[in-house]
């Protein structure tokens, strides 16, 4: 077990695994989506005090959960890199981020266009609003920073530090709404309290969430093996891929 | 069915604009960003082409 795990901690063999997933995720993301529109649009009741603007938390939901997951799993690839030295990890902090960036800009728009209807206004600066756009800004600082370093490795180590401080931000945006009065609802779906919403919505916020999910592992796989072939231009294993043959 | 005909659902009972904003924005990032990776990749590629032929020439 350990020795095959091992063995795809390395890029060349990494690489073509990789590239064999993605289409499997994307297969996943397509059919989780097309099933959560379907329960979203067409399934699930209309709110009875929002009317139909509350289907807007089909995206809305899964795309915050994303940025807060995507962020921790960015540092946790990010730490192990710093760590052990394994440069694949690190690779896979930087696939992370942009696709994080995006899912939190999302739960950032979605959230104004649902605000504004429901709360009368497109922003507030309370707690669980600030701190996702905090999130966004580690997220855009954690790219800059990277970007900003010529020496790939040494970019890396900026990187995951930067990472891992931030990681204490994601705890305060989910509990912000338990600590803070806030003008946001409290959470969608708790483990500890029966669900309180009709079972159809959360089944389609559910299958939106496992569609962004399965999106966000095709697309860092994508962006994986991109970073991968720049990096590693001048090695051997590089140099011997079919696709690169002229 | 919540839906008695297709401008009644377009209409998201006076929400089209947020509704459709939300999932608009949403669809055209998650359309766009794997787009922006096939361009990435297939630069590498060509890159990394040119590169192996030039040596190849060289040698």
């Amino acid at each position: 077990m350990s020795v095959i795990t091992w063995k795809y901690a390395s890029p060349q063999y990494f690489y073509p695994l990789a590239g064999k997933m993605i289409p499997w995720f994307s297969l996943l993301a397509v059919i989780f989506g097309a099933a959560g529109l379907w329960l979203g649009f067409f399934v699930a009741p209309t709110d009875a005090q929002q009317g139909e603007g509350y289907r807007i938390i089909f995206i809305h939901v899964g795309a915050s959960w994303m940025s807060m997951f995507l962020y921790l799993v960015m540092a946790f690839w990010a730490g192990i890199g710093l760590s052990f030295n394994t440069r694949l990890s690190s690779m896979m902090a930087t696939a992370l981020a942009p696709t994080g960036a995006m899912f939190a800009f999302l739960s950032l728009w979605t959230g104004a266009l649902w605000g504004k209807p429901m709360w009368g206004t497109w922003w507030v600066w309370d707690a669980r609003l600030t701190s996702e756009l905090i999130l966004f800004f580690l997220y855009l600082g954690f790219i800059a920073l990277q970007a900003a370093i010529d020496e790939p490795r040494r970019a890396d180590k900026a990187g995951a530090i930067l990472a891992l401080v931030g990681v204490v931000n994601v705890p305060i945006i989910y509990f912000s709404v338990k600590w803070w009065n806030t003008l946001h609802q409290g959470a969608s779906v708790s483990l500890t309290q029966a669900p309180s919403m009709a079972k159809t919505m959360l089944l389609g916020m559910l299958m939106m969430a496992l569609c962004f999910w399965m999106y966000s592992v095709a697309v860092a796989l994508m962006r994986v093996r991109a970073i991968m072939l720049e990096r590693e231009r001048h090695s051997e294993w590089v140099a011997n891929l079919r696709e690169v043959q002229p | 069915m919540t839906w008695n005909s297709p401008a009644e659902f377009f209409a998201m009972g006076g929400y089209a604009f947020y509704v459709w904003g939300s999932f608009g924005v949403t669809a055209l990032a998650l359309l766009i960003e794997p787009m922006l990776l096939k361009k990435r990749r297939s630069e590498v590629l060509r890159s990394l082409q040119r590169e192996l032929s030039a040596k190849e020439r060289s040698q």
